[in-house]
């Protein structure tokens, strides 16, 4: 398993990291057992400089077995709707032979967790969770070694959830650093509620912006009115009780109720240089114009010779269009300077990125800063960055109190960045039979992820062309296997349409992989007829999704009546969870599916409100079948991203059956179907 | 002048009656579980009862609710007990990040309060102005159809 390289991906960690002194933090820790898990640094996520020579040993998890039996875990992934606080409880009380209520999670919290590099990638449950097992089976085998010594009770027969594990130190700190060599169990493939569920239906969960603190200020901050515009001026001000802040490009204030900060900001009267901005109607044209020849992500014999070869040719143009995350709880910070100390809480998907942001910007040690993140109000990708933690620590610092930082909806749907718009243009060559010879695939600007094919073609190009993007474009939720899917998944859809052969026949016809094969063959039982069908792989994960559609005979409206999605990311950690997870993403690229843009001219967005940039709601919300193919031989991948990648060619090969028109263009039915 | 608010069966009078609804239950009341979401009325987050009905506080002033009964998430338990409504988004886990709960839930409240026995056309319509980014809705459509069964 392999996953291409992704310039979107979230940045790559500093070249070094020195090793920091934990011995503070375990002496905080009560008497009991602490279990330290180490790792290679290649293996723990921290990458490390290739060919830099034997890579350090990094900590990669601790644990603690509290007096009072309780078990707590560090993790330095974050919560962010993914129900990953879950999953990895599941693995370590699994492993325990515990309930899931012993064990409790301590999670992105930069002064109390292991480094981590971020919770992105789905790497959370690949990764986090088998070293997380070993921490645990570790401290699983001391228990019941202290406690067969003590008892002198046999061994096998001893189970920790009937023995008092807190006492088995005998009120002593007892400290194990392990290595990887500790065998580990598969997930057990139980369904479990989300651990702290309860907190969140209660309303009783605090997100970033429901935090407060003694003294604290509410800031905001002045924006430009367009993208390229920069401050050239601020008339001094003095507001009462209002802190101004001018440093270099950024300017904002810090007040004491939310109201008096906007207020204060409307009162300042900046001087903006403004820069010429491309139109948005020209968005393709200037990612094509613009992009770079790019390096090949993946060649085989030669397209003229596959073209030679081939019966029947296909060139079409797929295009794809900036969307938003738009997550609930937009970008927040709470900051505190205490004692030369900066503490931070945020919602982002990086605490120690964001660490690091904060210590560069303000120039002190990163052991000097904490970031903290409270599980958080969604991301799907858009949550790496420090921008609100950035702004109140700087408001903070001068203001002498604590800040907190909410962006509004239209900052957020403004000043965060979106998911990489681009044009995708596939060349193909078919025999008459069937059989694909030649595939010729090249993706301006929106990303490499998924970019390759499963099928079987012996002549292939396959390249990822950068380009210079009009917005400001990153991660979101799948990168751009969703873009590179929708052509590759259209086009085989057209190809079949060609040769007038059933599109799953002929998906099949040129598949060997038997993952893909078996996920798409499970969906096919289930379709209706006339549905469309799509299938793909990527970040280890396999997914196939079959949509029925009915449209509206006046309007044109399109609506998604029924999905059936086949997923198998090896084995089933929760089933359950994984179903809501792939229920979610189905719903969620709908929306990119059929009617999200973001709509700008000159450097502004035009539609940066609910109101203005649709979102799928109930009404959107299809029947959803979902079918787990559980495979307890394979390790587990992690599942957040994969799913939201075929919905949209399904969809569209949908309305090619109905109605005969084929669409290209994402999002497909902005303003329903056309006559 | 000062305006009386009914929150949760507490009393409390407001000096700044001109302020939103939704900003003086998070800064002044400290209830939290109504959140910020749009400012607009589009999402539904800060979505809680006024006089039984579901109410946008962020769209809404503390005085014009003066003398009303308002209730937020945090007054929906009854003797430290989840509402049944609570209790079925947590059977159906109908919910991932959360954000949109309080306000979802509230908004169940309301329609199952008026319809005990919504259709799942009763409920799109209900809900059509609450937003999961998560994508949760089939899910929060079963909650509220399980919990119409125990209420």
């Amino acid at each position: 398993m392999t996953t291409e390289p992704e310039r979107y991906e979230l940045a790559q960690g500093p070249a070094y990291r020195f090793e920091l002194d934990r011995r503070d933090f375990f002496q905080l820790l009560g008497a009991g057992l602490v279990v330290v898990l180490t790792l290679p640094a290649q293996e723990s996520g921290r990458g490390g400089r290739r060919g830099s020579g034997a890579a350090p040993k990094e900590i990669a998890a601790w644990l603690h077995v509290g007096e009072d039996g309780l078990v707590t875990v560090y993790t330095g992934k974050a919560e962010v709707g993914q129900n990953t606080r879950t999953a990895l409880t599941q693995a370590v009380a699994e492993e325990l032979r515990l309930p899931v209520a012993s064990v409790r999670l301590v999670m992105a919290d930069t002064d109390l967790t292991p480094f981590d590099m971020g919770t992105f990638g789905s790497m959370s449950t690949p990764q986090m969770a088998p070293q997380l097992r070993r921490a645990a089976a570790a401290a699983r085998e001391l228990l019941l070694d202290r406690a067969a010594g003590r008892h002198g009770a046999d061994r096998a027969s001893l189970k920790l959830e009937s023995l008092p594990i807190g006492q088995l130190t005998k009120g002593q700190k007892l400290t194990r650093t392990i290595d990887a060599a500790v065998p580990i169990s598969p997930p057990a493939g139980r369904s479990t509620h989300k651990v702290d569920g309860l907190a969140f239906v209660t309303g009783k969960h605090k997100y970033t912006p429901d935090l407060k603190l003694p003294g604290m200020l509410h800031g905001a901050v002045l924006r430009p009115p367009a993208f390229g515009a920069s401050l050239v001026s601020l008339e001094p001000q003095t507001l009462p009780g209002v802190t101004v802040v001018r440093d270099g490009p950024f300017a904002g204030v810090a007040a004491s109720t939310p109201e008096e900060a906007a207020r204060a900001l409307q009162s300042l009267r900046p001087e903006w240089k403004s820069a010429a901005q491309p139109k948005g109607q020209d968005l393709f044209r200037i990612l094509k114009d613009q992009a770079s020849d790019g390096r090949p992500a993946h060649t085989a014999g030669s397209i003229p010779d596959g073209l030679a070869a081939s019966d029947r040719k296909l060139v079409q143009t797929y295009t794809v269009a900036y969307i938003a995350h738009a997550p609930l709880e937009p970008r927040a910070a709470l900051a505190e300077w205490k004692d030369d100390r900066l503490t931070v809480w945020t919602g982002t998907q990086r605490p120690f990125g964001v660490r690091g942001d904060l210590a560069q910007a303000f120039g002190i040690p990163e052991s000097r800063v904490r970031v903290i993140v409270p599980d958080t109000g969604a991301g799907y990708g858009g949550k790496p960055t420090a921008e609100a933690s950035l702004e109140a620590a700087r408001l903070a610092r001068a203001s002498g109190r604590p800040v907190k930082v909410v962006w509004t909806r239209e900052e957020e749907f403004t000043w965060a960045y979106f998911r990489p718009a681009g044009v995708i243009e596939v060349s193909s060559g078919v025999t008459q039979g069937g059989l694909l010879q030649a595939w010729d695939f090249h993706n301006y600007n929106s990303g490499a992820s998924a970019i390759r094919t499963l099928y079987d073609v012996p002549n292939q190009r396959i390249v990822f062309h950068p380009a210079p993007s009009p917005l400001k474009q990153g991660s979101y939720r799948g990168l751009a296997a969703t873009a590179n899917h929708f052509a590759r998944e259209t086009h085989m859809d057209e190809l079949a349409h060609l040769l007038k052969i059933d599109p799953l026949e002929f998906r099949l016809k040129n598949l060997k992989d038997p993952r893909l094969r078996a996920v798409l063959e499970a969906v096919a039982a289930k379709a209706g007829r006339g549905w469309g069908i799509a299938g793909g792989f990527e970040k280890g994960s396999y997914v196939a999704t079959a949509a029925g559609i009915d449209i509206h005979p006046r309007t044109g409206a399109v609506k998604v009546t029924r999905v059936v999605a086949a997923f198998e990311c090896g084995a089933v950690v929760n089933p359950d969870h994984l179903k809501n997870q792939i229920e979610g993403a189905i719903v969620q690229g709908l929306g990119g599916a059929l009617f999200e843009a973001v709509d700008f001219d000159g450097g502004r967005i035009l539609n940066p409100r609910f109101s203005r940039y649709r979102v799928p709601r109930f009404s959107d919300a299809p029947e959803i079948e979902v079918l787990l193919l559980d495979r307890r031989d394979l390790p587990s991948a992690g599942a957040g991203e994969t799913p939201i990648v075929a919905i949209a060619p399904a969809v569209g090969n949908a309305i090619f059956h109905a109605t005969g028109h084929r669409l290209r263009s994402l999002p497909m039915v902005p303003a329903g179907l056309k006559s | 002048m000062p305006a009386t608010l009914h929150v949760n069966g507490i009393r409390h009078t407001i000096d700044t009656p001109g302020r939103s609804l939704l900003t003086i239950l998070r800064e002044d009341l400290d209830l939290t579980g109504a959140k910020y979401g749009c400012g607009e009325g589009q999402c539904g987050a800060c979505t809680v009862l006024v006089d039984g009905r579901p109410t946008r506080s962020c769209q809404t002033t503390a005085g014009a609710v003066a003398g009303k009964q308002i209730t937020t998430i945090e007054g929906l338990e009854e003797n430290g007990r989840p509402h049944p409504v609570q209790q079925a988004f947590l059977e159906v886990d109908a919910l991932q990040c959360g954000y949109c709960t309080s306000g979802m839930i509230l908004g169940a409240v309301a329609l199952l309060r008026k319809t005990p026995q919504p259709s799942r056309a009763d409920i799109v319509r209900a809900m059509e102005g609450h937003i999961c980014r998560c994508g949760v809705y089939p899910r929060i459509v079963a909650a509220i159809q399980r919990a119409k069964v125990s209420s």
